[in-house]
């Protein structure tokens, strides 16, 4: 049994090992296997894996996220704006992940039922920051924030609520962030001043690049989170069964509130290091980044039904990706040859993961007299 | 009426599974044209009876016959093909499509690949009409229907589908008083154009307005059978009763303290509509009525999984409405009915089920150890003999026994001083029974624990419990000490909702 276990949870690293394997021996003389390849490599999973880590806690609160990519442009751009303003890396770097933390917190109480204090804190927040939008973008910003703040506690007092389901939500704030991606920038690209600090995040060479252990760091601490404190423990009791935990007194609203602003502050470390990639904002980067992070979620071992994932199962599941791109673009194969090779991962892992499950349940029902 | 030939005939049915006898000897005979009672309390053997008429389960022996023809079917498909429908509590209605399309899911008239909507429509109407509902329009949406109506629905699908036997589970249950009566006038008026009808019902009043005769099941027997005009109430539950009770029940002396659960008028959104109940420390008291009453509400209510609209409510200290996170905080712990659901987290361990509402409390420093937890929760898991090889394992591999005795634990784990109990024993085994017999008892009458408990079973009411309380209609009739109750007597205040004083 708990050989059948250890099996279970280095799946996706027995999956990684047989991909590079394949790779590897495909592909001898396409340098697949060098340093520098292992490192574009690890670089090209630092936006993607990062924001797995965040899809998967949502998933595994019986959630969705289908905004992550819009949310990643979002943020960059409002990060390049900080830069162009002249403020700095590190104010660039917190207003980036704010905002991240800040689409999650309205994706959540749009989830827990909280519209109407929505629509007065953002509507609020809107037009402060109409009006003082002579004092700058950075200090405009947060101003706005402190009144939204202000109005949202203020508006605890409206009982009135109308839970949605995230998938809508989230659907609507995929163009709705995108599009205000777009507006923050006039339809144009972001491009702020050349900042060495930002772009050494992301930039190759020597020992791992500081990206990747961005992504790891991310990936520990959102495991100890999820595996070893209460607000963890209660995230997966409400993915696992909704009744069970409001039986047990599990808070639902504040949780699946958490949930949303944990999972998008990693979209908005994400972002960060998108920004440092490409060294612009972008408002039309991280198109399809959504379905990517809920793929390496779901090959990592998460189970769409809530309940069930693996931080790290993600990061690998992300990682398998990127080796097959660039495995595939080092044989030389076309781009459509690589999607299909991914496509047909996704579903040959949830098919081994249901199947594995299946043999399990049967072997349970088997011993119960 | 009484020359009318036999339609449905069972003799001598017999059904066993594992260790019970769930059928031992049923005789039933229904003939055409009549609405037959079919009584008897839980656990009887109606509702096993009802799946071996429907091709859920096969009987060991005996024979089942339909118009003098084997009526053996291999699944509720073949049922209802030979003619025979039955109806159940919760209705098989899919609420997002017409009433036509309802009538004829899986069998629809057919036009080439396409549905004949026409002949549909005529169809449904027809079959509307023989149920009584000529004027519903075959194409509005069964989820705009009332409840009563789609009852009548799913009356009509049967008889679209020629159904020469309807049976009809507890049929009223969801139903308010105004829709009862012609709903019954209903089934009358189709016993009359031939069709059989089985009603199965706890409420004598419906039976006695219903049907014309009746056959009485006790511990999977038929005991008697015989015309509605020749018995009255006490005869019938006279015949229902009469069990020994078995000698699984400890109860050690009471020696209740103050009161710590207090009901003053208590209403919940539709059910309670009315309680009045209170609760010592070191007593159990117990909640007898029909699916229904509003027993499980109740207790909901008290924990604040249902809203209360109305009245006063004290736990402990603690005044007016609260939420199950407080209640876990100040106490009190439920034992929800509905296990697979709501009771237990299916796909998580043991441990973690059982830590869940005071996770907080394992915690060091706001961290928490997954080996710790199994660790802690072994003493607690042993203490209710669960079988299992850890607190790791999932609790979906444990069986139905093991898993209430995980939810029992989990309300001793939380040091609960106030316990709520709905249905502690439902589907499961004779041994498990016993141990959370044993383990209420000892929380009650040893650690000086108040237990509020709902059964459907009346001999576990009796033989556990310090005061019985009845509800009927969503009011709580007054509690009296267990001893000066009866099943006789329980049975008649649960279906008249009056307490009648014993007439010896």
């Amino acid at each position: 049994m708990n050989l059948a276990k250890a099996l279970r949870a280095s799946g996706p690293l027995l999956g990684l090992a047989a991909v590079w394997g394949l790779f590897a021996v495909l592909a001898p003389h396409g340098n697949f296997t060098s340093w520098a390849n292992t490192e574009l490599m690890l670089l090209q999973t630092a936006v993607v894996g990062t924001a797995a880590v965040g899809a998967t806690w949502i998933i595994v609160s019986g959630g969705i996220d289908l905004s992550v990519g819009a949310n990643i442009a979002l943020s960059a751009m409002v990060g390049a704006l900080v830069l162009r303003d002249g403020h700095g890396f590190w104010w660039a770097a917190l207003a980036t992940v704010c905002t991240g933390a800040l689409v999650g917190w309205l994706i959540g109480a749009l989830v827990v039922g909280a519209l109407p204090r929505v629509v007065l804190t953002v509507g609020f927040a809107t037009a402060v920051v109409w009006a003082a939008h002579g004092m700058g973008s950075l200090w405009a910003g947060c101003f706005a924030l402190a009144c939204g703040a202000l109005v949202w506690r203020w508006s605890a007092r409206i009982r009135w609520s109308l839970p949605l389901s995230p998938f809508i939500v989230t659907l609507g704030l995929w163009g709705a962030l995108r599009g205000a991606a777009k507006g923050l920038g006039n339809n144009q690209p972001i491009y702020p001043e050349r900042d060495e600090t930002l772009l050494s995040l992301m930039k190759p060479g020597g020992s791992l690049p500081p990206g990747v252990w961005v992504l790891l760091a991310v990936a520990l601490v959102a495991s100890l989170l999820l595996r070893r404190s209460v607000f963890g423990r209660h995230v997966t009791a409400l993915g696992s069964s909704r009744e069970t935990a409001r039986l047990c007194g599990v808070d639902l609203q504040r949780t699946e509130l958490g949930v949303y602003v944990l999972a998008c502050t990693c979209a908005g470390i994400a972002a960060l290091l998108q920004l440092s990639y490409l060294s612009m904002g972008d408002p039309t980067t991280g198109q399809g980044y959504e379905l990517k992070a809920i793929a390496a979620a779901v090959i990592g071992g998460a189970s769409l039904a809530g309940g069930e994932g693996s931080i790290f199962g993600a990061v690998l599941g992300a990682l398998i990706m990127t080796v097959v791109d660039n495995g595939c673009t080092k044989l030389q194969f076309d781009n459509w040859v690589q999607e299909i090779v991914t496509g047909g991962i996704i579903v040959a892992a949830v098919a081994l993961d249901r199947w594995r499950h299946s043999r399990e349940v049967s072997r349970a029902a088997r011993r119960v007299p | 009426m009484r020359d009318e030939p036999s339609r449905l005939c069972v003799r001598a049915l017999h059904k066993r599974f594992g260790a019970t006898q769930a059928l031992a000897g049923v005789d039933l005979d229904v003939r055409c044209g009549e609405v037959h009672a079919l009584v008897g309390e839980n656990g009887a053997g109606k509702s096993t009876l009802l799946k071996a008429l429907a091709g859920v389960h096969q009987p060991d022996s005996g024979s089942m016959e339909l118009d003098g023809r084997m009526h053996l079917p291999d699944g509720p498909a073949a049922a209802r093909a030979a003619g025979l429908a039955i109806i159940h509590q919760e209705l098989a209605l899919a609420p997002h499509l017409t009433i036509g399309e309802n009538l004829f899911l899986g069998r629809e008239p057919r036009r080439g690949p396409f549905v004949d909507r026409r002949a549909q429509r005529a169809a449904a109407r027809a079959a509307l009409a023989k149920a009584g509902r000529a004027h519903l329009d075959p194409d509005r949406l069964l989820r705009s229907l009332p409840p009563a109506d789609r009852q009548l629905v799913e009356i009509a699908r049967a008889l679209a589908h020629h159904a020469r036997v309807l049976v009809l589970d507890e049929p009223t249950s969801s139903l308010t008083e105004d829709d009862i009566a012609p709903l019954l006038a209903r089934l009358r008026a189709l016993a009359r154009t031939g069709v059989a009808v089985l009603y199965v019902s706890h409420v004598f009043e419906e039976l006695f307005a219903v049907a014309d005769r009746y056959t009485v099941l006790r511990d999977g027997r038929t005991v008697a059978s015989g015309c509605m005009a020749d018995i009255d109430h006490d005869r019938l539950i006279a015949a229902m009763v009469g069990r020994d009770l078995e000698q699984v029940y400890h109860r050690s002396p009471a020696t209740p303290a103050e009161v710590v659960l207090e009901l003053d008028c208590v209403a919940g959104v539709r059910l309670p509509r009315e309680a009045t109940l209170s609760v010592r420390r070191g007593e159990i008291v117990g909640l007898a009525g029909l699916v229904g009453a509003g027993r499980t509400e109740l207790l909901r209510c008290v924990f604040g999984l249902d809203e209360v609209v109305a009245g006063r409510l004290r736990v402990l200290a603690h005044v007016g409405g609260r939420s199950p996170r407080e209640r876990w905080r100040q106490g009190v712990g439920l034992l929800s009915e509905d296990r697979k659901q709501e009771g237990l987290s299916q796909a998580q361990s043991l441990a973690d089920n059982l830590w869940l509402p005071v996770l907080s409390r394992q915690a060091c420093r706001g961290v928490l150890s997954g080996g710790a937890l199994a660790r802690s929760a072994g003493p607690w898991l042993e203490r209710l003999g669960v079988r299992c090889r850890g607190a790791h394992q999932t609790v979906a591999e444990l069986s139905g026994g093991n898993q209430q005795k995980v939810a029992l634990a989990r309300l001793l784990a939380a040091g609960c001083d106030v316990l709520l109990l709905d249905e502690p024993t439902r589907g499961i085994d004779v041994g498990s029974k016993a141990e959370i017999y044993r383990a209420i008892d000892e929380l009650a009458h040893a650690r000086g624990a108040a237990v509020l408990m709902v059964s459907s079973y009346l001999p576990e009411l009796l033989g556990m419990c310090d005061r019985i309380a009845v509800v009927a209609q969503g009011k709580v009739l007054p509690a009296r000490p267990a001893a000066t109750w009866t099943e006789h007597t329980l049975l008649t205040a649960m279906a008249t909702g009056r307490e009648r004083e014993v007439v010896a």
